[in-house]
Protein backbone atom coordinates (compact mmCIF):
# COMPACT_ATOMS: atom_id res chain seq x y z
CA UNK A 1 0.00 0.00 0.00
CA UNK A 2 2.91 2.34 1.10
CA UNK A 3 4.55 1.88 -2.17
CA UNK A 4 1.44 2.20 -3.89
CA UNK A 5 1.58 5.88 -2.66
CA UNK A 6 5.08 6.20 -3.05
CA UNK A 7 4.56 5.74 -6.83
CA UNK A 8 2.17 7.48 -7.08
CA UNK A 9 4.25 10.87 -5.72
CA UNK A 10 6.58 10.22 -7.62
CA UNK A 11 4.13 9.32 -11.01
CA UNK A 12 2.93 13.18 -10.20
CA UNK A 13 6.08 14.99 -9.99
CA UNK A 14 7.24 12.90 -13.30
CA UNK A 15 4.09 13.80 -14.77
CA UNK A 16 4.54 17.28 -13.95
CA UNK A 17 7.97 18.10 -14.94
CA UNK A 18 7.42 16.19 -18.19
CA UNK A 19 4.28 18.13 -19.29
CA UNK A 20 6.21 21.27 -18.26
CA UNK A 21 9.62 21.10 -19.31
CA UNK A 22 8.74 19.05 -22.49
CA UNK A 23 5.64 18.92 -23.76
CA UNK A 24 4.56 22.54 -23.13
CA UNK A 25 7.38 23.40 -25.90
CA UNK A 26 5.63 20.87 -28.15
CA UNK A 27 3.63 23.19 -30.86
CA UNK A 28 2.19 21.47 -33.79
CA UNK A 29 0.59 23.19 -36.18
CA UNK A 30 0.85 25.99 -33.33
CA UNK A 31 -2.16 25.42 -31.55
CA UNK A 32 -1.55 21.57 -30.75
CA UNK A 33 0.04 20.78 -27.43
CA UNK A 34 -0.35 17.56 -25.93
CA UNK A 35 -1.39 17.39 -22.42
CA UNK A 36 0.13 14.08 -21.06
CA UNK A 37 -1.14 14.77 -17.23
CA UNK A 38 -3.73 13.80 -17.00
CA UNK A 39 -2.48 10.57 -17.35
CA UNK A 40 -1.60 10.88 -13.48
CA UNK A 41 -5.38 11.10 -13.05
CA UNK A 42 -6.23 7.63 -14.90
CA UNK A 43 -3.82 5.78 -14.03
CA UNK A 44 -5.08 6.23 -9.95
CA UNK A 45 -6.24 2.49 -8.51
CA UNK A 46 -9.63 1.21 -8.88
CA UNK A 47 -11.95 2.07 -5.72
CA UNK A 48 -9.15 5.16 -5.14
CA UNK A 49 -11.95 7.34 -2.38
CA UNK A 50 -13.11 9.91 -4.07
CA UNK A 51 -12.67 12.66 -2.43
CA UNK A 52 -8.56 11.77 -2.73
CA UNK A 53 -9.13 11.75 -6.52
CA UNK A 54 -10.43 14.97 -5.96
CA UNK A 55 -7.85 16.49 -4.18
CA UNK A 56 -5.16 14.92 -5.89
CA UNK A 57 -6.67 16.41 -9.53
CA UNK A 58 -7.19 19.60 -7.74
CA UNK A 59 -3.09 19.87 -6.79
CA UNK A 60 -2.51 18.54 -10.42
CA UNK A 61 -4.09 21.28 -12.40
CA UNK A 62 -2.76 24.14 -9.50
CA UNK A 63 0.82 22.83 -10.47
CA UNK A 64 0.22 22.44 -14.36
CA UNK A 65 -1.51 26.20 -13.82
CA UNK A 66 1.68 27.27 -12.00
CA UNK A 67 4.11 26.71 -14.42
CA UNK A 68 2.25 27.67 -17.55
CA UNK A 69 0.58 30.90 -16.61
CA UNK A 70 -2.78 29.94 -17.86
CA UNK A 71 -4.38 30.67 -14.13
CA UNK A 72 -6.83 28.10 -13.20
CA UNK A 73 -7.43 26.94 -17.00
CA UNK A 74 -6.25 23.75 -16.12
CA UNK A 75 -7.25 23.05 -12.69
CA UNK A 76 -10.93 23.52 -13.47
CA UNK A 77 -10.74 20.87 -16.46
CA UNK A 78 -8.98 18.51 -14.13
CA UNK A 79 -11.44 18.76 -11.12
CA UNK A 80 -13.55 17.62 -13.65
CA UNK A 81 -12.27 14.60 -15.09
CA UNK A 82 -11.23 13.96 -11.49
CA UNK A 83 -14.62 13.71 -10.61
CA UNK A 84 -15.51 11.69 -13.46
CA UNK A 85 -13.03 9.07 -13.88
CA UNK A 86 -14.67 6.47 -11.40
CA UNK A 87 -17.89 7.65 -13.32
CA UNK A 88 -16.17 6.79 -16.94
CA UNK A 89 -14.59 3.56 -15.46
CA UNK A 90 -18.12 2.06 -14.44
CA UNK A 91 -19.64 3.40 -17.84
CA UNK A 92 -17.33 1.03 -20.01
CA UNK A 93 -16.49 -1.62 -18.40
CA UNK A 94 -18.67 -4.67 -19.03
CA UNK A 95 -17.78 -7.25 -15.97
CA UNK A 96 -16.57 -6.19 -12.80
CA UNK A 97 -13.30 -6.96 -13.28
CA UNK A 98 -11.93 -3.69 -11.64
CA UNK A 99 -10.76 -4.99 -8.85
CA UNK A 100 -9.04 -2.67 -6.08
CA UNK A 101 -5.66 -1.44 -5.47
CA UNK A 102 -5.14 -2.24 -9.17
CA UNK A 103 -4.65 0.54 -11.43
CA UNK A 104 -6.18 0.96 -15.10
CA UNK A 105 -3.93 0.16 -17.93
CA UNK A 106 -3.72 -1.37 -21.44
CA UNK A 107 -2.04 -4.54 -19.58
CA UNK A 108 -4.94 -5.22 -16.70
CA UNK A 109 -7.61 -4.14 -18.65
CA UNK A 110 -7.17 -4.52 -22.47
CA UNK A 111 -6.54 -2.02 -25.24
CA UNK A 112 -10.15 -1.74 -25.82
CA UNK A 113 -11.23 -0.39 -22.49
CA UNK A 114 -8.48 1.65 -21.47
CA UNK A 115 -8.67 3.30 -25.19
CA UNK A 116 -12.51 3.88 -24.39
CA UNK A 117 -11.35 5.27 -20.74
CA UNK A 118 -8.92 7.58 -22.15
CA UNK A 119 -11.01 8.87 -24.92
CA UNK A 120 -13.99 9.74 -22.13
CA UNK A 121 -11.57 11.49 -19.94
CA UNK A 122 -9.20 13.09 -22.46
CA UNK A 123 -12.28 14.43 -24.56
CA UNK A 124 -13.62 15.91 -21.71
CA UNK A 125 -10.73 17.63 -20.20
CA UNK A 126 -9.79 19.19 -23.76
CA UNK A 127 -12.81 20.85 -24.61
CA UNK A 128 -12.80 22.47 -20.58
CA UNK A 129 -9.65 23.48 -21.40
CA UNK A 130 -10.47 24.84 -24.87
CA UNK A 131 -13.61 26.44 -24.25
CA UNK A 132 -11.85 28.15 -21.31
CA UNK A 133 -9.16 29.43 -22.51
CA UNK A 134 -10.86 31.19 -25.45
CA UNK A 135 -13.89 31.77 -23.17
CA UNK A 136 -16.49 32.67 -25.60
CA UNK A 137 -18.95 30.67 -27.95
CA UNK A 138 -18.50 32.82 -31.03
CA UNK A 139 -15.66 30.57 -32.57
CA UNK A 140 -17.79 27.20 -31.11
CA UNK A 141 -16.99 24.68 -34.13
CA UNK A 142 -13.21 26.17 -34.48
CA UNK A 143 -12.26 25.40 -30.97
CA UNK A 144 -14.22 22.00 -30.73
CA UNK A 145 -11.94 21.09 -33.85
CA UNK A 146 -8.81 22.34 -32.14
CA UNK A 147 -9.89 20.63 -29.20
CA UNK A 148 -10.86 17.15 -30.60
CA UNK A 149 -7.33 17.25 -32.94
CA UNK A 150 -5.41 17.83 -29.36
CA UNK A 151 -7.20 14.49 -27.98
CA UNK A 152 -5.70 12.73 -30.93
CA UNK A 153 -2.10 13.63 -29.91
CA UNK A 154 -2.71 13.23 -26.74
CA UNK A 155 -4.01 10.09 -27.04
CA UNK A 156 -0.92 9.06 -28.92
CA UNK A 157 1.18 10.04 -26.22
CA UNK A 158 -0.76 8.07 -23.66
CA UNK A 159 -1.24 5.23 -25.18
CA UNK A 160 2.67 5.14 -26.50
CA UNK A 161 3.44 5.47 -22.64
CA UNK A 162 1.35 2.78 -21.79
CA UNK A 163 3.60 0.65 -23.94
CA UNK A 164 6.89 2.00 -22.73
CA UNK A 165 6.37 1.54 -19.21
CA UNK A 166 3.86 -1.44 -18.06
CA UNK A 167 5.25 -4.03 -20.57
CA UNK A 168 7.43 -6.23 -18.48
CA UNK A 169 4.81 -7.14 -15.93
CA UNK A 170 3.29 -9.66 -18.51
CA UNK B 1 -32.14 19.60 9.63
CA UNK B 2 -31.14 16.22 10.00
CA UNK B 3 -31.81 14.97 6.17
CA UNK B 4 -30.23 18.15 4.83
CA UNK B 5 -27.29 16.44 6.80
CA UNK B 6 -27.92 12.96 5.70
CA UNK B 7 -28.29 14.90 1.99
CA UNK B 8 -25.15 16.49 2.36
CA UNK B 9 -23.09 13.10 3.75
CA UNK B 10 -24.83 11.01 0.87
CA UNK B 11 -23.61 13.51 -1.67
CA UNK B 12 -20.13 14.69 -0.44
CA UNK B 13 -18.17 13.55 -3.51
CA UNK B 14 -20.55 16.03 -5.84
CA UNK B 15 -20.07 19.25 -3.30
CA UNK B 16 -16.60 18.64 -2.87
CA UNK B 17 -16.19 18.38 -6.47
CA UNK B 18 -18.45 21.57 -6.50
CA UNK B 19 -16.03 23.66 -4.08
CA UNK B 20 -13.08 22.75 -6.15
CA UNK B 21 -14.31 24.05 -8.89
CA UNK B 22 -15.40 27.04 -7.53
CA UNK B 23 -11.89 27.56 -5.87
CA UNK B 24 -10.53 26.71 -9.99
CA UNK B 25 -12.94 29.31 -11.31
CA UNK B 26 -12.34 31.83 -8.71
CA UNK B 27 -8.45 31.55 -9.86
CA UNK B 28 -9.67 31.80 -13.35
CA UNK B 29 -11.76 34.85 -12.42
CA UNK B 30 -8.74 36.58 -10.30
CA UNK B 31 -6.40 35.76 -13.12
CA UNK B 32 -8.07 37.58 -15.76
CA UNK B 33 -8.24 41.01 -13.59
CA UNK B 34 -4.86 41.07 -11.75
CA UNK B 35 -2.63 39.39 -14.34
CA UNK B 36 0.75 40.70 -12.36
CA UNK B 37 -0.61 39.57 -8.99
CA UNK B 38 -1.65 36.42 -9.39
CA UNK B 39 -0.23 33.30 -6.89
CA UNK B 40 -0.23 31.49 -9.71
CA UNK B 41 2.14 32.93 -11.97
CA UNK B 42 5.04 31.02 -13.65
CA UNK B 43 7.39 33.65 -12.09
CA UNK B 44 7.01 32.12 -8.43
CA UNK B 45 10.15 30.59 -6.34
CA UNK B 46 9.29 27.58 -6.97
CA UNK B 47 8.70 27.29 -11.17
CA UNK B 48 10.65 30.25 -11.75
CA UNK B 49 13.74 28.12 -10.17
CA UNK B 50 12.94 25.18 -12.20
CA UNK B 51 12.14 27.25 -15.47
CA UNK B 52 15.86 28.50 -14.80
CA UNK B 53 17.33 25.21 -14.16
CA UNK B 54 16.05 24.11 -17.58
CA UNK B 55 17.25 26.95 -19.26
CA UNK B 56 20.26 26.69 -17.60
CA UNK B 57 21.00 23.12 -19.77
CA UNK B 58 19.07 24.51 -23.23
CA UNK B 59 21.05 27.67 -22.94
CA UNK B 60 24.19 25.65 -22.94
CA UNK B 61 22.60 23.89 -26.15
CA UNK B 62 22.58 27.25 -28.07
CA UNK B 63 25.91 28.72 -26.99
CA UNK B 64 27.06 28.03 -30.52
CA UNK B 65 24.79 30.04 -32.73
CA UNK B 66 24.48 32.78 -29.81
CA UNK B 67 28.15 33.30 -29.90
CA UNK B 68 27.69 33.41 -34.02
CA UNK B 69 24.90 36.09 -33.60
CA UNK B 70 26.93 38.53 -31.32
CA UNK B 71 30.12 37.81 -33.52
CA UNK B 72 27.81 39.49 -36.10
CA UNK B 73 26.42 42.04 -34.17
CA UNK B 74 30.05 43.23 -33.27
CA UNK B 75 31.03 43.34 -36.99
CA UNK B 76 28.31 45.31 -37.64
CA UNK B 77 28.95 47.77 -34.53
CA UNK B 78 32.49 47.90 -35.86
CA UNK B 79 31.58 48.86 -39.12
CA UNK B 80 29.76 51.81 -37.82
CA UNK B 81 32.66 52.67 -35.14
CA UNK B 82 34.09 56.51 -36.16
CA UNK B 83 37.28 54.94 -36.94
CA UNK B 84 36.17 52.99 -39.54
CA UNK B 85 34.82 56.16 -41.51
CA UNK B 86 37.32 58.55 -43.07
CA UNK B 87 36.71 62.47 -42.94
CA UNK B 88 35.67 64.25 -45.97
CA UNK B 89 35.72 68.12 -44.90
CA UNK B 90 37.14 69.17 -47.80
CA UNK B 91 36.81 73.46 -48.40
CA UNK B 92 35.21 72.98 -51.63
CA UNK B 93 33.46 69.49 -51.91
CA UNK B 94 31.09 67.71 -54.77
CA UNK B 95 27.78 67.25 -53.08
CA UNK B 96 27.91 64.31 -50.22
CA UNK B 97 25.40 64.82 -47.75
CA UNK B 98 27.17 63.06 -45.01
CA UNK B 99 30.06 64.70 -43.28
CA UNK B 100 32.12 61.43 -42.86
CA UNK B 101 31.65 58.80 -45.69
CA UNK B 102 32.73 54.89 -44.74
CA UNK B 103 36.58 53.32 -45.42
CA UNK B 104 36.39 50.24 -43.28
CA UNK B 105 33.81 47.57 -43.64
CA UNK B 106 34.03 44.22 -41.17
CA UNK B 107 32.83 40.91 -41.85
CA UNK B 108 32.61 38.02 -38.97
CA UNK B 109 34.59 35.02 -39.49
CA UNK B 110 35.47 31.37 -37.42
CA UNK B 111 39.24 30.33 -37.34
CA UNK B 112 38.97 26.73 -38.55
CA UNK B 113 42.52 25.79 -38.28
CA UNK B 114 45.12 27.83 -36.88
CA UNK B 115 48.82 26.94 -35.98
CA UNK B 116 51.12 29.07 -33.49
CA UNK B 117 53.91 26.99 -32.97
CA UNK B 118 55.75 27.14 -36.51
CA UNK B 119 58.57 29.19 -38.26
CA UNK B 120 55.40 30.07 -40.61
CA UNK B 121 52.16 30.15 -38.86
CA UNK B 122 48.89 30.24 -41.44
CA UNK B 123 45.25 30.47 -39.76
CA UNK B 124 41.71 29.42 -42.08
CA UNK B 125 38.95 31.08 -42.10
CA UNK B 126 35.29 30.21 -42.99
CA UNK B 127 34.49 32.44 -45.13
CA UNK B 128 35.66 33.04 -48.91
CA UNK B 129 34.91 35.04 -52.13
CA UNK B 130 31.57 34.38 -51.61
CA UNK B 131 31.27 36.37 -48.84
CA UNK B 132 33.37 39.29 -50.18
CA UNK B 133 36.73 38.15 -48.88
CA UNK B 134 40.05 39.16 -51.14
CA UNK B 135 43.51 39.18 -51.14
CA UNK B 136 45.59 41.52 -48.98
CA UNK B 137 42.47 41.90 -46.11
CA UNK B 138 43.27 42.73 -42.89
CA UNK B 139 42.00 40.09 -40.12
CA UNK B 140 42.10 41.18 -36.36
CA UNK B 141 39.74 39.61 -33.30
CA UNK B 142 38.63 41.53 -30.52
CA UNK B 143 42.65 41.20 -29.08
CA UNK B 144 44.18 42.60 -31.93
CA UNK B 145 45.61 42.41 -35.05
CA UNK B 146 45.78 38.65 -36.20
CA UNK B 147 47.12 38.57 -40.06
CA UNK B 148 46.40 39.28 -43.34
CA UNK B 149 44.83 36.98 -45.77
CA UNK B 150 46.80 35.19 -48.12
CA UNK B 151 44.97 32.96 -50.01
CA UNK B 152 40.94 33.13 -51.32
CA UNK B 153 38.99 30.08 -51.93
CA UNK B 154 35.29 29.95 -52.58
CA UNK B 155 34.09 29.15 -49.42
CA UNK B 156 37.83 29.69 -47.28
CA UNK B 157 40.26 32.00 -46.72
CA UNK B 158 44.03 31.43 -45.94
CA UNK B 159 45.56 34.38 -43.44
CA UNK B 160 49.76 34.63 -42.99
CA UNK B 161 49.67 35.22 -39.09
CA UNK B 162 51.07 37.56 -37.59
CA UNK B 163 53.94 34.97 -36.61
CA UNK B 164 55.34 34.33 -39.58
CA UNK B 165 58.99 35.60 -40.85
CA UNK B 166 57.57 37.50 -43.97
CA UNK B 167 55.01 39.91 -42.62
CA UNK B 168 55.42 43.30 -41.68
CA UNK B 169 53.10 45.89 -39.95
CA UNK B 170 53.46 49.38 -39.72
CA UNK B 171 52.90 50.13 -35.98
CA UNK B 172 53.12 52.83 -33.60
CA UNK B 173 53.30 53.75 -29.93
CA UNK B 174 50.16 55.06 -28.96
CA UNK B 175 51.38 57.68 -26.55
CA UNK B 176 53.82 59.42 -28.71
CA UNK B 177 52.68 58.57 -32.16
CA UNK B 178 56.40 57.23 -33.27
CA UNK B 179 55.63 54.96 -36.34
CA UNK B 180 58.22 51.56 -36.41
CA UNK B 181 57.43 48.15 -38.07
CA UNK B 182 56.25 44.85 -36.19
CA UNK B 183 57.85 41.47 -37.42
CA UNK B 184 58.28 38.29 -35.89
CA UNK B 185 61.57 36.01 -35.11
CA UNK B 186 59.83 33.49 -34.43
CA UNK B 187 61.13 32.64 -31.25
CA UNK B 188 58.01 33.19 -28.69
CA UNK B 189 53.94 33.24 -30.26
CA UNK B 190 53.26 35.57 -27.32
CA UNK B 191 55.96 38.40 -28.46
CA UNK B 192 56.80 40.47 -31.38
CA UNK B 193 59.26 43.11 -31.91
CA UNK B 194 59.12 46.07 -32.96
CA UNK B 195 61.86 47.81 -35.08
CA UNK B 196 62.88 51.24 -36.57
CA UNK B 197 61.73 53.16 -33.93
CA UNK B 198 64.23 56.18 -33.41
CA UNK B 199 66.30 56.23 -29.93
CA UNK B 200 65.85 59.39 -29.18
CA UNK B 201 62.02 58.81 -28.59
CA UNK B 202 61.09 58.27 -24.44
CA UNK B 203 59.93 54.90 -23.91
CA UNK B 204 58.58 52.65 -20.83
CA UNK B 205 57.76 49.24 -20.38
CA UNK B 206 54.16 48.87 -20.37
CA UNK B 207 53.49 51.40 -23.17
CA UNK B 208 50.26 50.02 -25.54
CA UNK B 209 51.50 49.55 -29.13
CA UNK B 210 48.66 49.90 -31.74
CA UNK B 211 49.00 49.87 -35.71
CA UNK B 212 49.57 53.08 -37.64
CA UNK B 213 46.64 53.16 -39.88
CA UNK B 214 49.77 53.86 -42.81
CA UNK B 215 49.07 50.12 -44.17
CA UNK B 216 45.96 49.86 -46.32
CA UNK B 217 44.88 46.93 -44.54
CA UNK B 218 44.34 48.21 -40.56
CA UNK B 219 42.55 51.05 -39.67
CA UNK B 220 44.44 53.33 -37.08
CA UNK B 221 44.36 52.19 -33.65
CA UNK B 222 44.16 48.53 -33.80
CA UNK B 223 45.80 47.39 -30.79
CA UNK B 224 48.76 45.09 -30.88
CA UNK B 225 50.26 44.46 -27.68
CA UNK B 226 52.30 46.55 -24.96
CA UNK B 227 56.25 46.56 -24.44
CA UNK B 228 57.78 44.12 -22.68
CA UNK B 229 61.50 45.05 -22.98
CA UNK B 230 63.92 47.29 -25.20
CA UNK B 231 67.56 48.07 -26.00
CA UNK B 232 69.22 49.81 -28.05
CA UNK B 233 71.93 48.25 -30.26
CA UNK B 234 75.24 48.76 -30.62
CA UNK B 235 76.39 51.25 -33.11
CA UNK B 236 72.67 52.21 -34.46
CA UNK B 237 70.07 54.93 -33.85
CA UNK B 238 67.30 52.64 -33.28
CA UNK B 239 65.28 50.33 -30.73
CA UNK B 240 64.96 47.18 -30.72
CA UNK B 241 61.40 46.87 -28.67
CA UNK B 242 60.06 43.51 -27.33
CA UNK B 243 56.22 43.69 -27.61
CA UNK B 244 54.51 41.20 -25.69
CA UNK B 245 50.72 40.64 -27.68
CA UNK B 246 47.17 41.08 -26.46
CA UNK B 247 46.15 38.12 -28.82
CA UNK B 248 46.76 34.46 -27.46
CA UNK B 249 47.49 33.04 -30.69
CA UNK B 250 46.96 29.15 -29.35
CA UNK B 251 43.53 30.74 -28.75
CA UNK B 252 41.62 32.29 -31.23
CA UNK B 253 38.27 31.23 -32.74
CA UNK B 254 36.10 34.37 -34.16
CA UNK B 255 37.98 36.86 -35.88
CA UNK B 256 37.17 39.96 -38.47
CA UNK B 257 37.70 40.58 -41.64
CA UNK B 258 38.61 44.25 -42.55
CA UNK B 259 37.42 45.44 -46.13
CA UNK B 260 39.10 48.72 -47.16
CA UNK B 261 36.59 50.69 -49.38
CA UNK B 262 39.07 53.00 -50.66
CA UNK B 263 41.92 50.59 -51.11
CA UNK B 264 42.06 50.75 -54.95
CA UNK B 265 41.94 54.32 -54.82
CA UNK B 266 45.23 54.34 -52.58
CA UNK B 267 46.72 51.87 -54.89
CA UNK B 268 46.40 54.33 -57.69
CA UNK B 269 47.35 56.75 -56.76
CA UNK B 270 51.01 55.00 -54.94
CA UNK B 271 51.60 53.17 -57.95
CA UNK B 272 50.87 56.67 -60.28
CA UNK B 273 53.37 58.54 -57.50
CA UNK B 274 55.70 55.81 -58.11
CA UNK B 275 56.19 55.74 -61.75
CA UNK B 276 57.20 59.30 -61.79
Amino acid sequence: MNNLIFRNIIRFIGLVLLQVLVFNNIEVFSFITPFIYILFIMLLPFNTPRWLILISGFLLGLCIDMFSNSGGIHTAATVLIAYLSPWAQNVVSTKSDNEPGIQPGILNSGFKWFFLYALILTTAHHICVFYLEIFRFTDFFDTLKHALYNVVFTLVFIIISQYLFFNRKS
Amino acid sequence: MRPLIQFLFKYYNFFLFLLLEFFAILIIYQNSYYQQSSILSAANAISGGIYGFSSGITDYIGLKSINKTLADENAHLLSLQKSSFIKTNNKVFVVNDTLYQQQYTYLSAKVISNTANRANNYLTLNKGLKQGIKKNMGVISSQGIVGIVKDVSENFCSVTSLLHSKTKISAKIKKNDNVGTIIWKGDDYRVVTLKDVPAHVKISVGDTIISSGYSMMFPEGILIGSIYSYEINKGKDFYEIRVKLFNDFNNISYVYVINNLMKDELNELEKRSQNE
